[in-house]
């Protein structure tokens, strides 16, 4: 094993044994998007019969919403992680040592991803248990749960650079709102070209967790559609590399401050 | 004499929620934005759903998404003073006010002054964003005071429930537990469309939630077309009521447990 695979498992075993030691935090952020899940998937169902809605099962059409919060939840956990360490001193001390930044910030993003890894096996299992059905078939549902796991590495990063730039926990939770203002401004309740309002259609067209969650929906309810898949791909992608490279960035100016 | 001093342990409670509020923002502000968002988000981003067939409501769903919005921020304005309540007995500030309290059951009468405060800022705040929306307002000036009059009541019930949680646990982790009944009894009301166009469970556990009635009472209130008032009223006093026993058993507990 490379020194830096060697350092990024070291911070990763860290990272995700935090993450398993607060069951607390574990089961609040599974079962919170089921809750959501279970209630919206009912009390919304009524909206399939808006002419132009692309299915009957409002299960089906919203699914992907809790993987997204899953999402949000692994960003809340890599960042406020990274946000005590910086608050403790921990990441002062680990200045001193020869890790390199690289492997803190994948290695931390590690507790996140095992915590969306279970969220997504949850999920999954509720969401087929209830009569969700993939268009795409079984291999529709590894590629939906590769798509998941990139979008909830993406958060990750951007939990990264809160945390790095707020420089506590506390910072970190406080984002709360406006990442998942980010969800609310998108197109999980109802497609985009059925927005009445214009000001909400513009803003769910620009925002990209528009196109994540449309992806994700892609294979759900038209099995393959290389558009709506590619556009949830690249933008998870590019916000991980954006996400990466900030925290990259700001890692490097909380590094020189201590 | 023991009013007086009742009030005035209220006052000082009220005044000193007040001040931390202003001075830390980052407390008030999720507050603030939380029901903004909702608003945002449902009424802009559901509005289509009024055209389903069977949705029969005449104030428009800018208005019947609104009076869900305000009854949200009054639910959770008493979740949040909640967490402000375990916050002190978490750091121990409790345990001072509890000695220096003259009458004790003023604290629970101070939590919920600032609990109503704050729910009086954000129900302004929410209410100029509706009228900048454009949100038809079909109700009289009673009708409009009512739909207040619901809410105040909601924010009082339940900031005596999340009152009642933290003087018993005390603890700031105690937070879960306060606020998801709240989300659930909120959200198994008719948020996005009326009871009518519910169906299965949800429309069995709509029916049995009380918040349905508040709801369908403020949407009433505000196109001008009461609906289930008096049921509303009881059902709201009728909690307050409830969770005022609750929370001041709590502050018994608190009191034998020295508020530690």
């Amino acid at each position: 094993m490379s020194l830096l695979a060697g350092q990024v498992a070291t911070i990763a075993g860290r990272s995700v044994q935090r993450t398993f030691r607060q069951p607390a935090v574990m089961i609040a952020n599974v079962s919170f998007p089921l809750l959501l899940l279970a209630v919206n998937s009912n009390g919304l169902r009524a909206a399939t019969h808006l002419p132009g809605f692309p299915t009957n099962s409002f299960l089906d059409f919203f699914l992907p919403f809790s993987f997204m919060q899953g999402a949000i939840f692994a960003a809340l956990v890599a960042g406020t992680d990274l946000g005590r360490d910086i608050d403790t001193g921990f990441l002062n001390r680990l200045a001193l040592t020869p890790m390199r930044g690289a492997a803190l910030l994948f290695g931390q993003l590690g507790g996140g991803l095992a915590l969306a890894a279970i969220q997504a096996a949850v999920y999954l299992t509720v969401g087929l248990a209830f009569g969700a059905r993939f268009g795409s078939g079984p291999i529709g549902i590894v590629v939906f749960l590769v798509l998941a796991m990139t979008i909830a590495l993406a958060f990750g990063s951007l939990g990264l650079v809160i945390a790095l730039r707020a420089g506590s926990g506390e910072g970190v939770q406080s984002s709360f709102p406006l990442l998942f203002f980010l969800l609310l401004i998108s197109s999980m309740n109802l497609p985009r070209n059925l927005i009445s309002v214009d000001w909400f259609r513009i803003a769910a067209t620009l925002n990209p967790v528009s196109y994540m969650i449309e992806g994700m929906r892609s294979l759900i309810i038209e099995g393959w559609n290389g558009t709506a898949l590619g556009l949830g791909f690249l933008f998870a992608l590019l916000l991980l590399a954006g996400g990466l490279g900030a925290s990259a960035l700001s890692l490097r100016t909380r590094m020189a401050r201590t | 004499m023991s009013s007086a001093s009742r009030l005035s342990v209220a006052y000082a409670v009220v005044y000193r929620y007040a001040r931390i509020q202003i001075s830390n923002p980052s407390l008030f502000v999720p507050y603030l934005l939380f029901p903004l968002m909702s608003f945002m988000a449902y009424a802009g981003g559901l509005s289509r759903l009024r055209s389903i067939p069977g949705f029969h409501y005449t104030g428009g769903y800018t208005s019947f998404q609104f009076v869900f919005v305000l009854l949200q921020s009054a639910a959770f304005g008493g979740v949040f003073t909640g967490f402000s309540v375990a916050r002190d007995f978490e750091y121990g500030f409790a345990r001072r006010l509890l000695i220096a309290a003259p009458r004790r059951s003023g604290l629970v009468l101070g939590y919920v002054g600032a609990a109503l405060l704050r729910w009086t800022i954000v129900a302004t705040v929410v209410t100029a964003v509706g009228l900048a929306a454009r949100m038809h307002i079909g109700g009289n000036g009673i009708e409009i005071v009512g739909l207040y009059t619901l809410g105040a009541i909601v924010n009082i019930a339940f900031t005596l429930w999340a009152a009642g949680v933290a003087l018993r646990t005390r603890s700031i982790q105690s937070g879960p537990l306060m606020q998801t009944p709240v989300f659930l009894l909120l959200f198994l009301a008719p948020v996005y469309v009326p009871i009518g166009l519910l169906k299965g469970w949800i429309h069995a556990a709509a029916r049995a939630n009380p918040m349905t009635y508040l709801l369908d009472a403020g949407r009433g209130f505000i196109a001008g077309e009461d609906t289930h008032v008096l049921l509303a009223f009881a059902a709201g006093l009728g909690l307050a009521v409830l969770f005022s026993l609750w929370a001041l058993r709590g502050l018994q507990r608190a009191e034998a447990a020295g508020g530690g």
